[in-house]
C-alpha cells in the first residue's frame, strides 16, 4: 500500500494531540446529549414551562378571594394510545376567582371486558400559569385500576393562588390517559393505589 | 481533441520529487477496483467522494421529481399517499446526508491539502476507511424501501413519536445507517482539523489560509460538536422503539417536544455546516474572475465564525409552534436575526469585491454569481420566518420549502458546481467545456427560480408542505413548480456530459489555469499529479 512519509516526528505528535482532543470534544458532546436529558426535565420543572405540573398533593394557600376577576378553567379529556377506557368530565369549563378553591368531578370508564390499570397525565396551559395552580387532590397523583365495564368518578381539587400573573384569563387543564403495563402496576403494590370499590 | 487519458500520474515523475529515503512511499498501487478501495490519497479519496455525491444527488433528485410528478395536479394520480411520505423523506435525507455534505468533503479532500501546500491528509487511511463508511450507509438506507412497511415515511427531521411509536419497523436500519454516515462525517472532520492545524506549508499563518480552508476548520468544529448530538438523539430513538424506554414517550414520562429541542440543537447547526464551505469556494472565484483581491478577508474570517457560534443560540426558531415561553421565543426571534448580520458582511464583502473588478463571465463565475443573488433571497425569507409571530403563519408551508431550497439549491449546490467548475482544469488538465457549462448554467438557473419561486406564494397563501394533494387554488404554482422541477433536474445530465468530457480531453490547461488565481493549488502542475508538496513549498504573501 502506498503511503506518504509525512513530516517529522514534531508534526506526527502535534496531529496526534489534535485528534485526542478532538476525540475528547466529541465524547463530551455525545454525553453533553444524554445529559440534556434530565436537564430538560429540571428546566421545565424550575420554571413551570412545558405544563409540567406538581405530582403529589399541595395545600391550599389560605388567602383571601380576589372578587375582582374571574378566570375560566377548562377541562379538555384525551385517551393515549392502548387504553379502552374514556375519561369525562362533568364540565367543559368553570369560572373562578384566583384563591378560590373548586371541585371538579371526572369519570373514567372502563369500556373492555378485562382489568386494565391506567394513568392520567395532566399538562397545564399557558405555562406562566403552572406554578400557580395548587392540585389538593387529583385522580393524576394515582394510578387507577378499572375492573371490565366498571364506571369511576374521581374528583379534582384545585384553586389558582392569587399570585397568577394579571395578563391570564384562562387555564387550560388537559389530561391524557395512559395504560399502565399490568406487571409493572402490581409490582408497585405498595404504592397507593385508588381502586374503584373505594369510591 | 487531446489524448483521452485520464489523469494518470507518474510515478517517476513524483518520486523524483520525493526527497531520498522515502523509498517506501511509492509502491504501485494495485490495480484495478483494489485501487480504489485501498487508496490513501487525498486526490483520489476526494474524487470519490465527489463521484459518490454526484450518483446520490441524482438518486435524491428522482425521488424530488417523483414528488413533483404526484404534486403536478391536484388530486392523487400516480402514487400512493405512503409512498410520496416515503419519497419526500428519502429525498431529504439522500441530499442533506448523501449529496451535499460528502461533496463538500470530497473538495476539502482535493482541495485543502493542495491550497495549504501539505502532501495528503494528516490521516490517509482514516480518510479511507471514512469514504467507504458512506456508500454501506446509503446503501442500506435506500434499501429500507424495499422492506416490508417500507422507508422512512416521516420527514428528513424525523420527529418522535413520528419516528418511534408510529414508524415502520425498517426504522432500525434507518437509524443505523445515520449512525455510519455520521461516524463517517466526525472522522472526516477530525481528519480535516488535523490537517488544517499542523501541516500547512512553513510561513503559512492562520490568517494567510485561503477561505475555503478556513471556512471548512470551522464547519469540522460544527461538525465535531452536533454529530454526537445526532448520534444521541437517534440512540435514544432507537432505544424507546427497541428497549422499551420513553425518551420521548409522554405515557412513560418523556416528552416528544424534547426530541425536536435535541434534533435542532444538531438541526441548525447542520444547515451552517451544508453552507459555510460554500462561502469559501464562492469567496475563491469572486477575486479571481473580478481581478481583485477579496474585500475584507479578515471580516469573512471572523464573519464565518461569528455564524457558526450563533448557530447553536438559535435552534428553537424551528419550533416556535410548539408553544414556547414568550421569553424564548423573543430570544430565539432576535438571535436569528442577529445571524443576518454576519452573513450580510459576507454578502457586502463579496459585492465590494466585485465593484470596478474586470469582471468575466467563465462557468464558475456564473455560478458564484447566481450563489450571491439567489443565497441572498434565501437569506430574506429566512428572517421573515425568524419573525416569531409571522412563523406561526408560514410554519410548515411551502414558504419554508422555498426558503431552504433556495439556500440549499442555488445556495450549496450552485456553489459546489461553481467549484467543480473552478477546480475542474487542476483536477483533469482541461478546461470543460465553455457552451455546454453555459447552457447547463442557464437552464439550472431557470429551472430552479421556475421551481422554487411559486412555492413562495403558495406558501403564503397557506399549503402545507409534506402533502400529496392540495386545494385546487394551488394548481397554477405547483405546475410551473414540477415543470421547473424537470428542466431543472434533465439540465444537470448536461453537467454530467461537461464533467465526462472535461475528463477525457478538451482545452488542455495550464498549472495557472485562470490568470488572477491566487491559491498554492495554482501552483502545482495541471493535472495535478498524485503526490504533490512532498517537500513543503515555501508560503509566498501576496503582494497587495
Amino acid at each position: 500500500m502506498s503511503r506518504i512519509e509525512m513530516g517529522n516526528d514534531d508534526q506526527r505528535s502535534a496531529i496526534r494531540r489534535t485528534v485526542w482532543r478532538s476525540v475528547a470534544a466529541l465524547v463530551g458532546m455525545f454525553a453533553f446529549a444524554f445529559a440534556l436529558v434530565p436537564l430538560y426535565d429540571v428546566f421545565c420543572e424550575v420554571t413551570g414551562i412545558n405544563g409540567k405540573v406538581e405530582t403529589s398533593a399541595q395545600a391550599l394557600v389560605n388567602e383571601e378571594i380576589d372578587d375582582s376577576r374571574y378566570v375560566t378553567v377548562q377541562f379538555i379529556t384525551r385517551n393515549g394510545s392502548g387504553l379502552p377506557w374514556r375519561m369525562d368530565v362533568e364540565t367543559r369549563q368553570i369560572r373562578v376567582h384566583p384563591g378560590q378553591s373548586a371541585e371538579v368531578n371526572f369519570t373514567f370508564n372502563n369500556q373492555s371486558d378485562g382489568v386494565s390499570w391506567g394513568r392520567a397525565v395532566p399538562s397545564v396551559s399557558p405555562s406562566s400559569a403552572t406554578r400557580h395552580l395548587r392540585k389538593v387532590s387529583c385522580f393524576c397523583f394515582d394510578e387507577q385500576r378499572l375492573e371490565a365495564g366498571e364506571r369511576l368518578e374521581l374528583p379534582l381539587v384545585f384553586q389558582l393562588a392569587r399570585d397568577l400573573p394579571e395578563e391570564v384569563n384562562s387555564v387550560t387543564l388537559v389530561y391524557t390517559l395512559y395504560p399502565v403495563e399490568t406487571r409493572k402496576a402490581q409490582l408497585q403494590a405498595g404504592a397507593k393505589v385508588l381502586e374503584g370499590d373505594e369510591v | 481533441m487531446a489524448p483521452k487519458v485520464p489523469p494518470q500520474p507518474s510515478l517517476e515523475q513524483s518520486s523524483t520529487a520525493t526527497a531520498a529515503g522515502h523509498g517506501l512511499a511509492h509502491a504501485a498501487p494495485p490495480k484495478g477496483i483494489l485501487r480504489w478501495l485501498l487508496t490513501t490519497n487525498h486526490k483520489e479519496i476526494g474524487s470519490l467522494y465527489l463521484i459518490f455525491s454526484l450518483i446520490m444527488f441524482f438518486i435524491g433528485g428522482i425521488f424530488a421529481l417523483v414528488v413533483r410528478a404526484e404534486l403536478y395536479q391536484p388530486g392523487m394520480q400516480l402514487i400512493q399517499p405512503e409512498f410520496f411520505n416515503q419519497m419526500t423523506t428519502m429525498h431529504g435525507l439522500i441530499m442533506v446526508f448523501a449529496a451535499v455534505m460528502p461533496a463538500f468533503t470530497g473538495l476539502a479532500n482535493w482541495m485543502i491539502p493542495l491550497q495549504i501546500g501539505a502532501p495528503d491528509m494528516a490521516l490517509p487511511r482514516l480518510n479511507n476507511f471514512s469514504f467507504w463508511l458512506l456508500p454501506v450507509a446509503f446503501i442500506l438506507l435506500l434499501s429500507t424501501l424495499f422492506m416490508p412497511g417500507g422507508g422512512p415515511n416521516f420527514g428528513w427531521t424525523f420527529y418522535a413519536p413520528l419516528s418511534t411509536t408510529y414508524a415502520p419497523p425498517s426504522t432500525t436500519i434507518f437509524i443505523l445507517s445515520l449512525h455510519i454516515a455520521g461516524i463517517s462525517s466526525i472522522l472526516g472532520a477530525i481528519n480535516i482539523i488535523a490537517t488544517i492545524l499542523n501541516m500547512r506549508a512553513p510561513g503559512m499563518r492562520m490568517m494567510d489560509m485561503p477561505l475555503f480552508v478556513w471556512t471548512w476548520l470551522i464547519t469540522s468544529f460544527l461538525l465535531i460538536a452536533v454529530m454526537p448530538v445526532l448520534a444521541g438523539v437517534i440512540t435514544m430513538m432507537l432505544m424507546d422503539i427497541n428497549f422499551g424506554t420513553s425518551f420521548f414517550d409522554a405515557a412513560g414520562g418523556g416528552d416528544p417536544v424534547l426530541f425536536q429541542h435535541l434534533f435542532w440543537f444538531f438541526g441548525h447547526p447542520e444547515v451552517y455546516i451544508m453552507i459555510l464551505p460554500a462561502f469559501g469556494i464562492v469567496s475563491a472565484i469572486i477575486p479571481t474572475f473580478a481581478r481583485k483581491p477579496l474585500f475584507g478577508y479578515a471580516s469573512m474570517v471572523y464573519a464565518t465564525a461569528s455564524i457558526a457560534i450563533l448557530s447553536f443560540l438559535v435552534w428553537a426558531h424551528h419550533m416556535f409552534v410548539v408553544g414556547l415561553p414568550l421569553a424564548a421565543t423573543l430570544f430565539f426571534m432576535y438571535t436569528t436575526m442577529l445571524i443576518a448580520v454576519p452573513t450580510g458582511v459576507k454578502v457586502f464583502n463579496w459585492i465590494t469585491t466585485l465593484f470596478r473588478g474586470s469582471i468575466s463571465f467563465e462557468p464558475p463565475m456564473l455560478f458564484a454569481l447566481a450563489f450571491v443573488v439567489l443565497f441572498t433571497i434565501g437569506g430574506f425569507s429566512g428572517l421573515m420566518l425568524a419573525i416569531a409571530p409571522a412563523d406561526f403563519q408560514y410554519h410548515d408551508t411551502y414558504f419554508v420549502v422555498a426558503h431552504f431550497h433556495y439556500v440549499l439549491v442555488p445556495g450549496a449546490v450552485f456553489a459546489i458546481m461553481a467549484g467543480v467548475y473552478y477546480w475542474l482544469p487542476k483536477w483533469t488538465g482541461h478546461y470543460p467545456h465553455e457552451r455546454l457549462a453555459q447552457w447547463h448554467f442557464w437552464l439550472s438557473v431557470i429551472g430552479v427560480n421556475l421551481t422554487f419561486f411559486p412555492m413562495h406564494f403558495s406558501g403564503l397563501a397557506g399549503m402545507p408542505r409534506r402533502i400529496p394533494d392540495y386545494a385546487l387554488q394551488f394548481a397554477d404554482f405547483n405546475l410551473v413548480s414540477s415543470l421547473g422541477a424537470f428542466l431543472f433536474g434533465f439540465s444537470q445530465l448536461l453537467f454530467v456530459a461537461v464533467v465526462i468530457l472535461c475528463v477525457r480531453g478538451g482545452r488542455k490547461a495550464p498549472a495557472q489555469a485562470w490568470d488572477y488565481a491566487e491559491d498554492l493549488e495554482w501552483t502545482v502542475p495541471s493535472p495535478a499529479p498524485l503526490h504533490t508538496f512532498e517537500t513543503p513549498p515555501t508560503y509566498q504573501r501576496p503582494a497587495h
